[in-house]
């Protein structure tokens, strides 16, 4: 086996190596399953409840996403606005770093007063607690304009729209694909949240009901599910970077040539 | 072409108002080669961007074509010490930049697409990048680089061309050689340059005029003409005419680093 084989299969190995090394530690020390079932309970548990499991995934992959559809439309839309001037960037700012350092489990109750017990709350949440990277992103990118492509640009008679358009939007694109990586996370950090507090469907809301009836190999399952649906959502994004946005990586490698 | 009649500059410092220029007077013909040398943190890059409209004299008046500065000027091409090139877009696109900018390029760039990009590659020939447009920037040298951020700011054929130190970064034999391919399109297009450099060799080899800076507040303190018989090759930096003009000049910048 070549060296490059045995690199794309580690992640496997490592992933099962876990799992055997998890089975083999519940098994000598005797552990109870109410503390912590082992894996083969965890997937017997889920070939039993495969039905409301892949119902309630569903749910919080959905909220999961429109969330995270909602904060990258406005978080782009606001990146850019910030980005535009100096002045803005200064102003909204700290205003931003406010609104990001309250604790988004502090905000679902009050969603929750507004719009009910449901759907509404988690996609709400993952909008809130993804949006801030994509804006501080987008916005850093355009800010930092190199001062002497702008002067080339303007000494040609280039608008600000002109500047934006040729140079400082394709600009910040590596990094809003870079904060997408980032806010996917979150998003899905947000969904989870707002359903283990107030929901009536979605991964967070069956853990929560299955702890409550001591069902641990559930609750593992759900926990489960919930880290491969964020890989795998991760992973499209980290492809989007690659496959929008290649240039930043290449001419990184190759800079100064 | 250029008129600047005792500008003087002062921008807000940290401590207060910093003044960059000071009664600077300068002319430059129409289609002559101007150079701008003076010891560094003289002044010399916001010269650059006082002609080209980017910042507003606090005294004094600029005029270019006659007509006082109070924007940007809209026709100058500029190139800097970085070759600032947008590494998205491929060189060929990357010089046609200008043309998506400039009027009245920019009313026809759909159309004329093929045509402005014909007229891309027939540019890099002349600098030597020939086959190199369908590259991306970071592919290419820094020297190759440059070459193609001189083409960049000459695409649109400007009247006026801003060069700020645009070959400092790069090794001698390669300067020396782009030296060479600016002498040459100049001597085809006859565009007006300023060139603000701090080799006094180069200013020496290209201009028709030199002008001396002093040291901050920048002012104008002398003011030679190059008589050197045109075109110029490489030879003439080892004549004693271009020795003793290059060391006259150098003694006059010790001087009023000095003061």
């Amino acid at each position: 086996m070549t060296n490059r084989q045995i690199e794309a299969l580690a992640p496997w190995i490592f992933t099962l190596g876990i799992f055997v090394f998890w089975e083999a530690a519940v098994r000598l020390l005797n552990v109870s399953s109410v503390v912590l079932p082992a894996p083969t309970e965890i997937f017997a548990a889920m070939h039993r409840y495969s039905v409301p499991l892949l119902k309630n995934s569903f749910v919080t992959l959905w909220t999961t996403l429109a969330g995270f559809a909602l904060a990258v439309g406005f978080g782009l839309l606001r990146g850019l606005f910030v980005g535009w001037s100096r002045t803005i960037y200064r102003g909204l700012y700290p205003v931003m770093i406010g609104f990001n350092s309250i604790p988004k489990v502090a905000v679902v109750p009050i969603l929750v007063m507004w719009f009910g017990i449901g759907e509404v709350p988690a996609i709400l949440t993952a909008f809130l607690i993804s949006f801030f990277p994509i804006v501080v992103n987008v916005a850093t990118g355009l800010a930092t304009i190199e001062p002497e492509l702008e002067d080339v640009l303007r000494a040609l008679g280039a608008s600000k729209l002109d500047v934006m358009r040729k140079v400082g939007i394709p600009r910040a694109m590596p990094y809003f694909f870079g904060s997408l990586k980032v806010a996917i996370t979150l998003a899905f950090v947000g969904t989870v949240v707002s359903e283990t507090i107030a929901a009536n469907a979605g991964l967070g809301h069956l853990m929560v009901q299955a702890g409550s009836n001591f069902q641990m190999p559930l609750v593992f399952a759900g926990l489960l599910l919930l880290a491969i649906e964020g890989i795998g959502m991760y992973a499209v994004t980290a492809w989007l970077e690659g496959r929008m946005t290649g240039w930043a990586f290449r001419s990184q490698q190759s800079a100064g040539g | 072409m250029i008129q600047l009649d005792d500008v003087s500059l002062a921008y807000a410092g940290r401590t207060g108002p910093v003044l960059a220029l000071e009664g600077t007077s300068i002319s430059v013909a129409k289609g002559e080669f101007a150079a701008v040398v003076g010891p560094s943190g003289c002044g010399k890059s916001t010269l650059m961007k006082l002609v080209t409209g980017l910042v507003k004299p606090t005294k004094g008046q600029v005029a270019v074509n006659g007509a006082p500065v109070t924007g940007p000027v809209k026709l100058a091409g500029m190139a800097f010490q970085n070759a600032n090139l947008l590494p998205w877009r491929t060189v060929t696109e990357n010089l046609m930049l200008p043309l998506e900018i400039v009027e009245p390029y920019r009313s026809n760039f759909r159309r004329n697409k093929d045509e402005y990009r014909a007229r891309a590659e027939t540019l890099l020939d002349t600098v030597g990048l020939k086959g190199f447009g369908d590259r991306f920037p970071w592919e290419l040298s820094g020297g190759m680089q440059q070459r193609a951020s001189l083409c960049r700011s000459l695409i649109h054929e400007p009247a006026l061309l801003m060069l700020d130190e645009p070959f400092a970064a790069l090794d001698a034999f390669t300067r020396e050689e782009l030296w060479c391919v600016l002498r040459d399109v100049w001597e085809r297009l006859r565009f007006t340059v300023v060139l603000v450099t701090h080799d006094l060799r180069e200013a020496a080899f290209l201009a028709d005029t030199i002008h001396v800076m002093s040291a901050r507040p920048g002012r104008i303190i002398d003011t030679r003409k190059v008589d050197f018989p045109r075109p110029r090759s490489l030879d003439v930096c080892y004549e004693p005419e271009f020795s003793a003009l290059v060391l006259s000049l150098r003694n006059k910048i010790a001087e009023v680093r000095q003061s």
